[in-house]
């Protein structure tokens, strides 16, 4: 499952990694006439099209191949880097490069690729870009607030408009190959003998625009697997047909005590630390976090029981589905959740018998298992609180 | 003498795969500024390293303990980029030493726009964490609401914008 930094790829091979893709970069930005800046300003004035077709067309490739890849399980989606916005000065910083768009002819990736093969425009450009950066640099104190402004995290476009992912892909996908139709009629107008777009087979080009507008219908439909998974495995007919293995507070009491090491409790209450009484030796993991490959070392020892606690029964059942649709073997579920555990061990009430001859016994044991419990938590916080491991997440960004 | 240039269509399916290769294999998209902020964190380093290590600016990049700003995965990669553009101008034979303006300016006019136009994507660059390849298309790629309100700000602004720039690029009857 990718991506595969920094899992299988160290950071040295990584480097190797963006050499050999930046040389695609460069060639495929060449050969669609990324280095010709009268080619590129003409998206600006009706003349050529190219930089919209081409930048549309990537777009939309690259993201349908994520939300594909994404839904068959074979890359992480959430553990790639998504940039994160900073909304006002995002929008200044747009606004700036437009005009240098306009009066460069390049942006920065263009301007490499033009330089490469002799643009002597391209190379002045870099050359402005370098004292722009240092115009920057050296001036920051003036903005440095502004900079940090509007800060919105790494939030998701489809949120932001607040509908589906899928109905998101589909409108950008109707989008582009409404504006690859409409900028052809214009460019066809305005160079009547040289529009780039007299060239186009136009059957060709509009079978291919039906089928990428079916692929972006078909993304409505498709729901993103992590949810679909949870859907499932949260379907009351789906839990009541498969049973799950239980085990109760006295046997987890009991299993702590005696510090077993093939046990590893899993939490799945909120990751926030201050979550009333971490157990001793627990690995805190949200839900959704489940599907992310930095657990498979716990999750798939088989010689371990991996039990776990959530703050109700119908929640850990919900995980133990999952992880079993996942392929992991070995789990159990803390009978009546954590409040089951806090009432009968951490902080019980009074003894209540049961009828049972092992009444007596189970009551010195509950008494010995509260006191030796509270102090491993105790241990284990004054050690440190455990970091909460955090999902590996890739470095990007300009 | 200019060979022909590939269909659009297709450049951006290869664009695209090439996006979706860097991001399936890495986690992370494609940029460029980046590199160019990189060149100037380490010659300013290089420089005056009290200075950049005392900035707010530089000193995120430089300083004790922090790898060479300028061995960074974007420097490679845009180092990549120049390799390929010229076995692609290569291909092509497209390698020529030529400025490229519209009809109706001197060379050094164009030169002295294009180096203006480049100062202006430095700084943009900045103010939104990336160009046209690390902030717009890598991030509308990944769905992120940074990379669609970049391309909006870069392409609305250069359509409001071209009319006063015309005489750079068009022809004298066409920019009446």
């Amino acid at each position: 499952m990718g991506p595969f930094v920094p899992e299988l790829i160290s950071d040295q091979l990584n480097l190797v990694v963006a050499l050999v893709l930046g040389i695609a970069f460069g060639a495929v930005l060449e050969q669609a006439g990324f280095s010709s800046s009268r080619r590129l300003a003409g998206v600006f004035y009706g003349y050529d099209f190219t930089v919209l077709r081409v930048f549309f067309t990537a777009t939309v490739t690259a993201m349908s191949g994520i939300l594909l890849l994404g839904y068959f399980g074979l890359l992480d989606t959430e553990a790639i880097f998504v940039n994160p916005t900073w909304l006002v000065p995002t929008i200044v910083g747009g606004i700036i490069m437009g005009i240098g768009f306009v009066l460069g002819g390049y942006c920065p990736g263009t301007s490499v690729c033009a330089a490469a093969i002799g643009k002597i425009d391209a190379m002045f450009f870099i050359g402005g870009g370098i004292l722009g950066v240092f115009a920057f640099g050296e001036l920051f104190p003036l903005y440095a607030n502004f900079y940090d402004s509007t800060s919105l995290g790494p939030i998701k476009v489809f949120d932001s408009l607040s509908m589906s992912q899928g109905l998101f892909a589909f409108l950008l996908i109707a989008m582009a190959v409404g504006a690859f139709a409409v900028t052809t009629l214009i460019e066809k107008r305005v160079d009547r003998v040289s529009a780039p777009s007299l060239e186009f087979h136009s059957r060709k080009h509009i079978a291919a625009g039906v089928v990428i507008f079916a692929l972006g219908a078909l993304f409505i439909v498709l729901p993103d697997r992590k949810t679909s998974l949870i859907d499932k495995v949260s379907d009351p007919k789906y839990v009541a047909s498969h049973p799950v293995t239980m085990i109760d507070a006295d046997e987890l009491a009991f299993r702590i005590v005696d510090r077993e090491p093939s046990i590893r409790i899993i939490d799945l209450r909120s990751t926030d630390t201050s979550a009333s009484h971490v157990l001793p030796g627990e690995e805190k993991i949200a839900v959704r976090d489940l599907f992310g490959k930095e657990w498979l070392p716990i999750f798939s020892q088989r010689h371990l029981k991996k039990i776990l606690v959530g703050y109700d029964e119908s929640q850990e059942r919900t995980s133990y589905l999952l992880l079993q649709e996942l392929g992991y073997e070995n789990l159990a579920v803390l009978k009546g959740g954590f409040e089951a555990f806090d009432k009968t061990i951490l902080s019980p009430g009074p003894f209540v018998p049961t009828g049972s001859r092992w009444d007596a016994d189970v009551k010195v044991f509950r008494e010995r298992a509260h006191g030796d419990i509270l102090k491993l938590i105790a241990e284990s916080k004054n050690k440190g609180a455990k970091e909460p491991k955090k999902t590996k997440k890739v470095q990007g960004g300009c | 003498m200019n060979t022909k240039y590939m269909n659009p269509y297709l450049a951006g399916f290869f664009l695209g795969l090439v996006l979706l290769a860097t991001i399936f294999i890495t986690g992370r998209g494609l940029g460029a500024s980046g590199a160019i902020k990189s060149i100037v964190v380490a010659t300013v380093d290089g420089v005056a390293s009290k200075h950049a290590e005392g900035s707010h600016f530089y000193g995120t990049y430089v300083g004790p303990g922090k790898d060479n700003p300028m061995k960074s995965w974007l420097v490679f990669e845009v180092f990549g980029v120049l390799i390929g553009g010229f076995i692609s101008g290569l291909a092509s034979d497209r390698l020529k030493f030529v400025t490229e303006k519209g009809p109706r300016i001197q060379p050094k006019v164009r030169w002295l726009f294009a180096a203006i136009g480049g100062a202006l994507f430095g700084i943009g660059a900045q103010f939104a964490r990336g160009c046209t390849s690390g902030a717009a298309l890598s991030g509308m790629a990944v769905l992120s609401t940074a990379g669609f309100v970049t391309m909006i700000a870069i392409f609305g602004t250069g359509y409001a914008f071209a009319y006063f720039a015309r005489k750079l690029w068009l022809e004298e009857k066409a920019g009446r």
